[in-house]
Order: C-alpha cells, then structure tokens, then sequence
C-alpha cells in the first residue's frame, strides 16, 4: 500500500540525511522523495511516498517526530490531496516521426523542450499512471534517458 | 570584548552548570584545552576516549545531571561512539563534544578527519556542527535542552579547529526556540480514568516499570500507585531499585534472567501497568504470549515507544511522574482499598515452589552469586551499584536486593563490556560522599582497564570486585546450554595474565585476591574499609550459570510453566 506523507522541516543542512538515514534503519524503502524551499526559506517541505503497511507506518511516523528538525508531519488522503511529478524523457526520433511524437506530446499537455536532429526532450507532468503511460507510448520510438522528480503533493481547501 | 569559540564554548557550558568535563586533548581540541585552563570547570583526563564517554554516562546517571565528554576530531571522536550509543539506548542524558579539522579542510580526508556528525546520526538523539562562530551560545543552550528533557539522549556538537580560533563578539544565549521539539509531558485525562478504570475492574494487575521511573523521578510515585492499588511490581534491568525489593509486593526482575515468579505473574495478570518501560526482546522474550491474559497501560514520554514492539489497550504519552500522580488522584476519587489476597496467594505458591535461591547458605566453594549477597550485606544504604556486562551483571541485578533509585548503574540496552569501570569513575566523581562499588567481570574489566589510571590519579575510592571465573561467562552458558557445550573462544584461564593483583599495584591502586568462602567477609570488609581505590581479584567458581533463563525467543513463562 502506498501512502504519501508532507513533512515540514526545518531548512538547514542535514535535515535530509537524518530523514533518509532513519527511513533505511527501520528498513524501509522510499519510493519517491521531492523536497523544496517552502513560501517560508527557514523551512522545506518534504513529500514522501513510501510501500508500507498500517502499523509500521504509525511507527515510521512516530520516529520521525522525533526528530528534532521535523515540525510537522501530514499522511495525505489520495482522495483529499493533489500530488504532480515531473518526468523529462530523452527519445530517439527520426525526422519523419517527428509531428507524431508532438501530438502525443500535446495530447498528454506536456511540453518538447528540446529537439535536435535525432532526439527530443519532452517534460510532462501528472501523476505515476499519467507518466507511465506516456513511457509506454515512449519506448517504441527509443529512450534514451528518463529523469523524474518525486512526487510533490498537497491537501485540497485551506 | 572578542573572545574566542573555544572560550565562548565553555562560557556557554558553564552558564548550564557544566562542572566537569572528561575527556582526552588532541589538536582539534587544543584551543579548548586551553580554554579550560581559565575555567572552573574541572577536566578529567581519561585515558581512552571511549572511557570519557562511559565516565560521562556513569556522571550523569548518578547525579540526574547532563554528563560531558570531550574527544579531539578524527580517531578521538570514533572511540567516543560506543559510549554515545550505550547513553542513546539507555535514554541517558549526555553533551558530547568533539574537535573537526578546520572547516576550509572539512570533506578534504584532511589528517584525522572523521565525519562524526554523519557516523553519530543513528546514535544520538540531535546533533550539530558548527560553522559559525556566533551558533556556538545558541547551540550549547539547545543542546543541554534537548538531552536533559522529553526522553533524554546524548547530543552531539562537533567544532571544527578555525572556529575555536575565531575571535567574536560574545553573547550568551537566554532564549530557546525549537520548532520541531515540544515533548509532551502531562498525560491525557481521558487516558488517565481509563486507566483508572482499567486498574479498578482488574482481579490480577502487576505495575511493570523500568528506567522511566528513574529518568523522571517518580520512585515515591511508583511506590504509592503500588500501595495504593496494592498490586505486585516487576522491573526490567533498568528499573532496579524503583521499588524496594524487601517489599512483599515486590517481585524482582522479569525477564530473560527474572525471576520465575515474576515472569508467571506477568503472564497471568489481567492488567499490565507498563510504566517507562519499552518492552525490550529480552523483558518479553517471544511477544506473542507476554502479558497475553492482561489489558495493557504503557505510560512512556516517547509516543514512539507507545505500539513499538507491544499492542497496549490504554496508551499514556507523558512524564512518569506527572501521570502517575494525575492517575493517583484519580484513582483517590474512589478510595476502597482492592483486596489480591487470592492473586498474592497465586504468586506466593509460585514463589515457593521457584525460589531465587543460588545465594543462600554457605557453600562450600565461592559462588558469584553469594559473593554479590554478601557484598551487599557489608555495604551500607547510601552504596552505588555499577556493574559491568555478563554473568557478573545479572547475578547482581538478581541477588543484589535494591530498595533505592539511582543507586545502580548498569549498561542495559546496548549491553557494553568496559562499561563498568569509567562508570564508576564518572559516578564517584558524582556523588564523592557515596560509596561507589563496582562488581565486574574477567572479560569486562579488561575491556577499559586502563582507566585504573584515572582512580589512581584521581583518588576516587572506587571499590572494584571482579567476579573471575576464567570464562567470559554470558557465553559460555550459551555454549554450554545451546551449543552442546562446545566451548569456542571463551577461555581466560584464571591463572593466565594478567595477574589483576599484580595490575592494580602497577596502577598505585590496592590489589587483593580472595579465594576461599571462609575469609570472604572479612576480606571483602577489608576491602570496602580502605581509603582509596582498591580491586579485588574474587576467584569464583569455574562454571556456575545465570538461572533462571529464558532462551532467547522463548515464552517468558516456559521455565515454570513446563515443571508446574
């Protein structure tokens, strides 16, 4: 089962070490990890997806408020919270497939940032089914390269 | 006026009260070093850093302090590691300070640099390194803080060289704001009359309390709840000395190495009071059946603790001593005093028939076991305990008899040979009115033997008795009893060096030797009557064993229930 967590942590060096170090102690796999300076530089925000089962995620939880730098820490209802990831994908395109791989592009509201005579990068955004699709679409032309953020999310309303 | 870091750090140590530091000088920490020189603060030379750390753990638990220690960077800094890890898994309050080469050099494998602050993470319970100078104030405040409240813990602060080089403009820091750490202390009312109501519709509760009760001070507590609910009380290793053991209520230790009745009661209650308590492996041995019969109350301050390793029906996050007395008064709101004569009766048959008993006559070779009764008999109210870890550890939890708080020091949760003696050490320098004995073993005592130097130097009048049985004995008794006594790599022959007697002289301390069972008391009394340092060398029988004992992932009842 996957669960999303957004840590408010104190913006100082470290912080990221100590959080990653204890989520490897209690052996626990990070999934996906986005982390960023928040409307306030004294603190970044964390977004941690990780697989875990109830009970030992309570503990994870638990340790983690035990951190010093940690201020808070929020589990996100996938019904009562957005999350976006960006991924950039390199593909190989022959000249003549070029036009088809940019409606695939647009049809996924994504954007070609760069094209050179063999190769384009494009960026999309959404969440993991959104990108993994698009991957899917990918490969036959070639990947060359993929580079993901981590999703980054937030509750709905105030 | 501009001071300097190293200046503005023992300024800063000594407006938390700092008044002694043990440590080993180096050329990360020689600008502290001569810092400390104008100070009133008093430096012990140890001499090894890993005893500094010890000593430190062995200050603080004895006095209720922050204990400090002091390494230099690189090779100083790692031998301080054991000890933060032995202070981290017993919750012991602790400033570790250490040099860093200088910051222009930090990340370069400069001559003795170590990433201490990286290598500590998992060990410490906050860390720091400076990079500037004006943090130093603010850092020290934070870091005495943090150790001493919520669940205590050793913190870190690493100084590279430059920075205690730097002149600046000093100011002391009064304020204290950390965001992210708001212990909770007050127990949660609801929580509390469940409790309440828990403990009065119960037939068979047992309170089960551990080192909480120390760290919070809430012995007088524990022993009124006790009274009050008239209910027996168990501690785990850390506990000891919680409650009185003279007190018919009182049924020892539980556990691996607890007594039979203790572990049968747990098993039996309906209602578990845990209080400070963290349900280690070797309280609960296989979880799926401790306290199988009992809805349970865990108290503890860390809300981590709380479902860690045991499902509790009534979860209360706070300090001991404030929930305790919250749930006296509530528990006062209905006074009729409960009546257990069925549940003592059930205990008292167990108790009977399962006897801790390995002390008792005389034998007709020195046994542990008696040796550690009798030195308890010689020794006065006021004694410290230190031990050290194996056999040695836990015949003396077993056969001591604690009737005092703080008065027994032992390496619990990280179970660290070498302990005992510069515990001891920080100990007496703690409390130099107390007697402080340490009660060791063969293998252990070697483990940070030469810190006899620091008794020396020091005139500590540490009482050292080396329980030696040739063997290191923990081991042993595994071998022998799950390894078909297969002994491997356990031996220490009696006779082979070093010759402890011969050592203790060579350190200008007092060695003695004690052999037989017949002068026992009277040398032991000689002993404990010097003015000064002294070891005894007590040639105790080869092959005697812990019992009882629960194998590792046992059921903690099966050593009774199997006979019963």
């Amino acid at each position: 089962m996957k669960m999303t967590l957004s840590v408010l942590v104190e913006n100082k060096p470290g912080v990221l070490t100590r959080i990653a170090g204890l989520f490897a102690r209690r052996g626990f796999n990070i999934d996906s990890l986005a982390v960023g300076q928040t409307e306030d530089p004294t603190l970044s925000r964390m977004t941690i997806v990780v697989n875990a089962a109830e009970h030992p995620m309570e503990q994870v939880e638990k340790q983690l408020h035990k951190l010093i730098n940690v201020i808070k820490i929020s589990h996100l209802d996938p019904d009562a919270s957005v999350g976006r990831e960006l991924m950039l994908i390199k593909v190989t395109v022959p000249p003549a497939k070029r036009v088809e791989i940019f409606d695939l592009v647009n049809t996924f509201r994504g954007n070609v940032i760069d094209v050179s005579r063999n190769a384009l990068v494009a960026e999309v955004t959404g969440d993991s089914a959104k990108l993994k699709a698009f991957q899917e679409l990918m490969a036959p032309y070639g990947i060359v390269e993929i580079c993901r953020t981590g999703k980054a999310a937030m509750s709905r309303g105030k | 006026m501009k001071i300097n870091g190293a200046t503005a750090l023992i300024k800063s140590l000594e407006a938390e009260g700092v008044e002694v530091i043990f440590g080993y000088p180096g050329g990360a920490v020689i600008q502290i070093y001569d810092g400390l020189l104008d100070s009133g603060i008093r430096h012990v030379l140890v001499r090894h850093e890993q005893g500094a750390s010890h000593a430190a753990d062995g200050y603080a638990r004895a006095s209720g302090k922050v204990g400090v220690c002091l390494g230099t960077s690189g090779p100083g800094a790692t031998n301080l590691v054991t000890g933060i890890c032995n202070a981290h898994m017993d919750s012991i309050p602790m400033v570790v300070l250490t040099g860093q080469v200088p910051s222009y050099n930090i990340g370069t494998d400069a001559f003795q640099e170590a990433d201490i602050f990286g290598i500590t993470l998992p060990i410490v319970k906050h860390s720091y390194l400076i990079k500037d100078v004006h943090d130093i104030p603010r850092v020290v405040k934070e870091a005495f803080h943090i150790a001493l409240t919520g669940r205590p813990g050793p913190v870190l602060i690493d100084v590279p060289s430059d920075i205690s080089k730097t002149m600046h403009q000093f100011r002391l820091a009064t304020e204290i704001d950390l965001p992210g750490y708001k212990p909770t202390t007050g127990g949660h009312p609801k929580q509390v009359k469940a409790a309440a109501d828990l403990i009065r519709a119960s037939k068979r509760p047992i309170i089960y309390c551990g080192g909480g009760v120390m760290r919070s001070g809430a012995a007088a507590e524990l022993r009124q709840l006790a009274h009050r609910i008239n209910a027996p009380v168990t501690t785990t290793i850390m506990g000891l000395g919680a409650f009185p053991e003279d007190d018919p209520k009182s049924l020892g230790m539980l556990g691996m190495h607890g007594t039979s009745y203790a572990n049968w009661a747990i098993t039996r209650a309906d209602a578990m009071l845990a209080i400070g308590v963290r349900f280690d492996d070797r309280v609960t041995g296989n979880k799926t059946s401790f306290g199988q019969n009992a809805k349970i109350v865990h108290i503890d301050i860390d809300p981590a603790e709380i479902e860690k390793n045991i499902k509790v029906d009534v979860p209360i996050v706070g300090d001991v001593r404030d929930v305790l007395r919250a749930l006296l008064e509530e528990l006062d709101k209905d006074p009729s005093p409960p009546d257990r004569a069925e549940w003592y009766a059930a205990i008292d048959t167990i108790r009977a028939k399962y006897p801790l008993d390995a002390a008792d006559g005389t034998p007709s070779e020195l046994k542990p076991q008696y040796a550690i009764r009798r030195l308890s008999k010689l020794t006065h109210e006021d004694v410290i305990v230190c031990v050290d870890v194996g056999q040695h550890q836990m015949w003396s939890a077993q056969y001591w008899g604690f009737r005092h708080a703080n008065k027994w020091l032992s390496s619990s949760g990280l179970g660290t040979m070498g302990f005992g003696l510069p515990a001891a050490i920080g100990a007496q320098i703690a409390r130099p009115n107390d007697q402080v004995v340490l009660i060791t073993g063969d293998g252990s005592i070697q483990m940070c033997i030469q810190e006899l130097a620091v008794a020396s130097a020091e005139k500590l009048p540490v009482k050292i008795f080396i329980m030696n049985n040739g063997f290191l004995g923990m081991v042993r008794q595994w071998q022998a009893l799950m390894y078909n006594r297969r002994y491997s790599g356990v031996s220490l022959p009696p006779d082979a060096p070093p010759d402890f007697v011969k050592l203790a002289e060579a350190y200008g301390i007092r060695g003695m030797r004690i052999t037989d069972v017949a002068r026992f008391d009277q040398q032991a009394a000689e002993a404990l009557a010097h003015d000064g340092p002294v070891l005894v060398d007590v040639r105790v029988a080869r092959e005697e064993n812990v019992t009882p004992m629960v194998k590792p992932g046992g059921h903690v009842h099966e050593q009774v229930e199997d006979e019963v």
